[in-house]
């Protein structure tokens, strides 16, 4: 379980999370919406701590994230993150990319390592492509290994920053649809994008995020169909 | 009978300039070596972003990028001697030439370190690689991609400067050029010769960068 209380995140004068309250369930599948700058894609980093935080506290599975002395390399192998931009190791196959971070960080033998690649690897649909070079996949390709990647480590918590918003619109679906698989079988999910539609299939709860807060939290039919605040309205009739 | 000065290039004198181009391959490894593991820890201590240590490292490696070689090479030599350590020409030339090779590589190796995308550092650090995990297995094979050709230059022409260590009285391949042509008289054979031994250690070098950088494009 993920727990957020007061959460605040400033860059600089900039104060990107005023305060965020928010707790997620095992099993559960939470899309945060927004415009640009409202802060949902900080959330993220702030779970697993690649960003520091200026205020509350994150706890994940009763561990405070940002508290002195956690082992955040401990904590991050159970928080898997998907990248924008897909971030794949460029020197490194498909197979190594998913393979590296088993080997050095849970010391599996090179053997087991590669086995495991190529069953998440097949996960997602790329048996066929183990040997290749990012350089030699599509987007689409590229960001199913990231995601292949992350879940070599076994997760309880899988974090996608906008997975798809840099890929082409006709390579969108092959993404989404492995996110639904892994929905599907009951993975515990923040998904921060700006697929409305995909929101709505695939998740338990919408938040929306304005100017660093949340506005409002609910089911996905009731957020869409009936939002409560005037900027989740305006926000929504923006993106249909 | 005439004191026999002046003779024309002999077959062992070719060995001569062979075993001078050794010479001139030796010092040079060894200095790109060492002077590549100090490079490549201040470039690294560079890219930490701690304005302070940038600063001091930047003075220091300012001074021996801008101090002509040469008159290193003999301030050094001289300097222990008066202290009274004398050292053999191969020693005080490789420390003056790695000080040196330092002080080039640091830059190189610091633009390598900062031409590495920070969303892959992200990426390592969420799998749970710890920080010199991500150095080693993310960080430095994909900067020492950005910068080979760079790193290639700064040897290349470490290997020709390492011709200044003469100076100091190692006998390199330049040197024993000069021996032989005051010798023979005979400058274009033995320059020729010469220039074929320096094109005969750089080649390698440059090819097998080729060929790595092929590799890697795939």
């Amino acid at each position: 379980m993920i727990e957020i209380n007061k959460l605040k995140k400033s860059f600089g004068d900039l104060e990107v999370l005023k305060g965020i309250d928010l707790s997620v369930n095992n099993g559960e599948v939470l899309s945060v919406i927004g415009s640009s700058g409202s802060g949902k894609s900080t959330l993220l980093y702030c779970i697993n701590a690649l960003e520091s935080i200026n205020g509350g506290e994150i706890i994940v599975d009763g561990t405070s994230v940002h508290k002195k002395g956690t082992d955040l390399n401990k904590l991050r192998q159970n928080i898997g993150m998907v990248f924008q931009q897909f971030n794949m190791f460029p020197h490194l196959t498909a197979q190594e990319n998913v393979a590296l971070a088993p080997r050095k960080v849970k010391r599996l033998s090179k053997k087991a390592a590669l086995d495991l690649a190529a069953e998440q690897l097949d996960f997602v649909g790329l048996s066929d492509k183990l040997n290749n070079y990012p350089s030699a996949l599509s987007g689409g390709q590229q960001q199913r290994v990231a995601i292949a990647r992350a879940l070599a480590m076994k997760p309880s918590y899988m974090l996608f920053d906008e997975a798809t918003s840099a890929l082409d619109p006709e390579l969108v679906g092959e993404v989404e649809d492995t996110m639904k698989k892994l929905a599907k079988e009951g993975m515990t999910m923040i998904l921060v994008t700006h697929e409305i539609n995909f929101a709505r299939d695939v998740s338990d709860r919408i938040a929306f995020f304005h100017q660093g807060k949340m506005e409002e939290i609910a089911e996905p039919e009731e957020l869409i169909n009936n939002p409560k605040s005037e900027h989740t309205k305006k926000f929504l009739a923006n993106v249909r | 009978m005439a004191v026999d000065v002046f003779s024309n290039f002999q077959p062992k004198d070719l060995l001569f300039l062979g075993e001078a181009a050794l010479r001139t391959l030796n010092i040079s490894v060894v200095a790109i070596s060492i002077g590549t593991i100090f490079g490549v820890t201040f470039g690294w201590l560079m890219s930490l972003g701690n304005r302070f240590l940038t600063f001091i490292i930047n003075v220091f490696l300012d001074v021996f990028r801008s101090v002509p070689l040469i008159i290193q090479l003999i301030l050094f030599d001289s300097f222990i001697s008066i202290l009274g350590y004398p050292l053999p020409a191969f020693y005080s030339g490789t420390i003056v030439l790695s000080v040196y090779t330092a002080a080039l590589v640091a830059n190189v190796a610091r633009g390598g370190i900062e031409a590495v995308p920070p969303g892959l550092r992200w990426a390592s650090r969420s799998l749970g690689m710890n920080y010199w995990q991500d150095l080693r297995c993310i960080v430095f094979p994909v900067g020492l991609r950005a910068v080979l050709p760079s790193w290639v230059g700064v040897a290349l022409s470490v290997m020709k400067d390492s011709a200044l260590v003469s100076v100091i009285g190692y006998i390199e391949l330049l040197k024993a050029s000069q021996i032989l042509i005051t010798r023979t008289q005979d400058v274009f054979l033995i320059l020729t010769i010469a220039g074929l031994f320096y094109f005969a250690l750089s080649y390698p070098i440059s090819k097998a960068s080729e060929y790595a950088e092929k590799r890697w494009q795939q």
